[in-house]
């Protein structure tokens, strides 16, 4: 049960974007993007993904 | 929160079974069940037919569609290609090309693909009673909007989530390309004029809601700030504040209503609640997205995925009998809310929920930059549009559970059955829809407004059906709670899409410009942006000033050429669906898209033409035109009206070239598509497919088992 809860509760992060981050910087860990440049912190990676997210059409009727 | 849970759980048929379930036994079953209810439905005459019907009925037409259609179209068709790695997979950067768990994309595309279109589109669509629009609701769905997004989705997929224009100038030309440019910024036009024009209907003369809706501005901003300056990316935790907020603004509109000196602040009429939403629109284009959009969008997305699935919940305890007739004698074109015959103006009427254009837009746009495997196209592109379908179903269900005569003095304009109550309810009467003025006024007063008449647009009868749904299965004393609600949560994401709407039309407005004088291209420029936003709002702005003005009430003449826009949209995306199956020497199976495209270009085309040549008023552009006219040099009209007859007129004229514009498209891009597929089958040099080669799927099983598959 608790692991039930516990997989929801990980499925509903992952819908909302609640865990973005924490994959950005796994990403950033597995493909060694690192070396080159650090990942962005927090705020600036947010602040990327939003205006990446409304610059094009994503809503309709 | 677990509410999105249920609303997934809608779709456990429409998952790919283990073998066990996919027996054929039963599937003979669910097809029997399917096609009793279906037969039922249809067949029912005079006896009152159970709500639960509706549901079983599209339910089981989706399972067969899903398991079946869409099924054989990825595998025989399309030839959908899991060992194909996708563009999320070989382009990945962490930002807008990521390998996605399906049900996470399905949610992504679900909550942009549906917005409060397949609501208003079947509450106006219930005037010719509820069978014609439910049977093109589940029809249209299965055979053409599904196939459209899935298509869509596949071939922008196969071309690294190359945008519908951009395919269209690719496969077919240039003509193409800028069809679908010019569909997509006029379309964004119309439809965001006659959106705020639901949300004016819904907000006239009414404190509570127009409090509600107010209040959800200050509430997104804050969220806003939350999510960006006090904890950057707390998603949940801000949206959980601002649903809190959200309902307890609807719950303090009530206060403010019982307050008589707060009550006059938001008590306004439809032409300040315009000019209001114009300058909403223009601030919230200007301003940065992080402050007001991007924060009432979770909200919207939150409210709109918790309140569909309290719907289907509801409407499932409750199963309410359809008070509405199977027809009305408004099929032969004499209807209040708009008028034209059944043929074609239920298939123009009823976009969204069937078949809706705009959706290409999305499937060519972010959702192909997320799949894992070209496996799950299937479930995002055609099981998205199943539930949407299934959401435009509850809203038909929800209009005619009221009862008609009800129905028809909500959202009857006054220009139709006059403004004195008596009146109205003695015309709406006489049609055969009894209905009494202390009825009308009780039903008010449990909602909490002064009045119900002519509150056109749909969402008002929208907000009641479900009021009283809700009402039903958790407690009647909350009625006027539930209304405001309701109300709320259709203005929400109507705003969001208006937003949205007016920033990506000034993206391409800017784009344009830009071709002329570069400078205009830059999106940060503020005076570009000011320019741009400023011309957006104005074009739907006056589509919504003259809505608000007509007495008519400005649905009947705005909701068909959105309708007609969006229908267009859709045949261009069809068009490049249809030049790429017959290009890549999938002739015969060109059916799937060719089939709903002759649908769509008849419709259209026969809408199209009556709004041009009709002699009837309310259908005729150029016949209204010249009635008003007429009546304007003979003096025949009340002082009132000949003051606004000759914007009228003009609006008329305007409204007449845009459809005739609409069609000429519309045209160009079917011959475009004839003549590439043509001069393909003659062995004639074309176009080339500009599908990207295949480059095997590095992903393992483990890996995508990681991503959450089955």
């Amino acid at each position: 049960m608790a692991e039930k809860l516990r997989r929801l509760w990980q499925f509903i992060r992952r819908l909302s974007g609640d865990d973005a981050y924490e994959r950005y910087l796994k990403h950033c860990a597995t493909h060694h993007l690192g070396d080159i440049n650090p990942p962005l912190s927090k705020k600036a990676y947010f602040k990327q993904r939003l205006e990446a997210k409304w610059s094009g059409i994503n809503r309709c009727c | 929160m677990s509410l999105i849970m249920v609303q997934l759980r809608f779709t456990p048929l429409l998952i790919p079974m283990n073998k066990s379930f996919t027996t054929p036994l039963l599937w003979l079953l669910v097809a029997t069940i399917g096609a009793a209810a279906v037969g039922g439905i249809a067949l029912n005459r005079g006896e009152s037919i159970n709500a639960l019907w509706f549901i079983i009925a599209a339910l089981c037409c989706y399972a067969l569609a899903y398991r079946f259609y869409a099924a054989w179209i990825a595998s025989t068709v399309l030839m959908v290609d899991e060992t194909r790695a996708t563009p999320a997979e070989r382009l990945e950067n962490g930002h807008d090309f990521i390998p996605t768990d399906r049900w996470v994309v399905f949610g992504h595309h679900f909550a942009a693909i549906a917005g409060p279109g397949p609501l208003v589109g079947p509450t106006l669509a219930a005037q010719f009673g509820f069978l014609p629009g439910t049977l093109w609701i589940l029809v249209g769905a299965v055979l053409g909007g599904c196939v459209q997004d899935m298509v869509t989705l596949f071939f922008s997929t196969r071309r690294n989530g190359k945008s519908l224009g951009q395919m269209a100038r690719d496969e077919l030309g240039i003509m193409g390309g800028v069809a679908a440019l010019i569909g997509t910024f006029t379309i964004m036009v119309i439809l965001i004029a006659v959106l705020g024009l639901v949300v004016v209907n819904a907000m006239k003369h009414s404190p509570w809601a127009t409090f509600t809706v107010s209040a959800t501005l200050p509430i997104a901003m804050l969220v806003g700030v939350y999510m960006r300056h006090l904890r950057p990316g707390q998603v949940l935790e801000a949206s959980t504040v601002g649903v809190i907020l959200l309902l307890i603004a609807v719950a303090g509109g009530g206060w403010v209503d019982g307050n008589p000196a707060l009550r006059a602040w938001f008590d306004m009429d439809g032409l300040s609640l315009a000019w209001c939403i114009m300058a909403y629109g223009l601030a919230a284009a200007v301003m940065p997205v992080w402050l007001l959009l991007a924060p009432r969008d979770y909200l919207s997305t939150f409210m709109k995925l918790g309140t569909i699935s309290l719907l289907a919940i509801a409407l499932v305890l409750l199963h309410p009998d359809i008070k509405m007739p199977a027809l009305t004698p408004f099929v032969d074109g004499s209807g209040p809310i708009f008028g034209g015959k059944l043929f074609p103006f239920v298939f123009i009427t009823i976009a969204c929920g069937a078949i809706s254009g705009f959706h290409s837009l999305v499937a060519s746009g972010t959702t192909p930059k997320l799949l894992a495997n070209e496996r799950d196209i299937r479930m995002i592109g055609y099981g998205a549009m199943l539930l949407e379908s299934f959401v435009a179903i509850m809203a038909m269900i929800a209009a005619t559970v009221l009862d008609p005569g009800v129905f028809f003095a909500i959202n009857s304009p006054a220009g139709m059955v006059g403004a004195e109550a008596a009146q109205a309810v003695a015309k709406i009467t006489a049609w055969g829809f009894p209905v009494s003025v202390g009825q009308m006024q009780r039903l008010a007063q449990q909602m909490g407004e002064a009045t119900l008449f002519a509150r056109t647009g749909g969402a008002p009868s929208l907000a009641v059906g479900m009021a009283s749904i809700f009402g039903s299965v958790f407690g009647e004393s909350l009625l006027a709670l539930w209304y405001h609600f309701a109300i709320m949560f259709e203005a929400i994401f109507i705003l969001t899409t208006l937003d949205a709407g007016t920033r990506v039309g000034r993206f391409m407005l800017q784009d344009m410009l830009g071709n002329i004088w570069p400078k205009m291209a830059d999106t940060s420029w503020t005076p570009s942006v000011l320019i741009t936003s400023t011309v957006v709002v104005a074009c739907w702005g006056y589509f919504l000033y003259i809505g608000v003005i007509d007495p008519n009430g400005g649905v009947n003449i705005l909701w068909p050429l959105f309708g007609i826009a969006n229908q267009m949209l859709a045949a261009i995306a069809l068009c490049v669906a249809t030049g790429i199956l017959v290009k890549s020497g999938r002739l015969r199976y060109a059916w799937i898209t060719a089939a709903p495209l002759s649908w769509l270009i008849i419709v259209t085309g026969t809408a199209a033409y009556e709004k041009l040549t009709s002699s009837d008023l309310r259908v005729g552009f150029f016949a209204a035109a010249h009635d008003l006219s007429d009546k304007l040099a003979a003096g025949l009209l009340p002082a009132a009206k000949a003051a606004i007859a000759p914007q009228l007129i003009f609006n008329l004229y305007l409204d007449a070239y845009l459809t005739l514009f609409f069609v000429t498209v519309l045209l160009l891009v079917v011959l475009d598509m004839l003549k590439v597929s043509a001069n393909s089958l003659l062995g004639r040099p074309v176009q080339p497919l500009s599908e990207v080669p295949h480059t095997p799927n590095r992903m393992t099983e483990q890996q995508l088992a990681q991503w959450g598959r089955d």
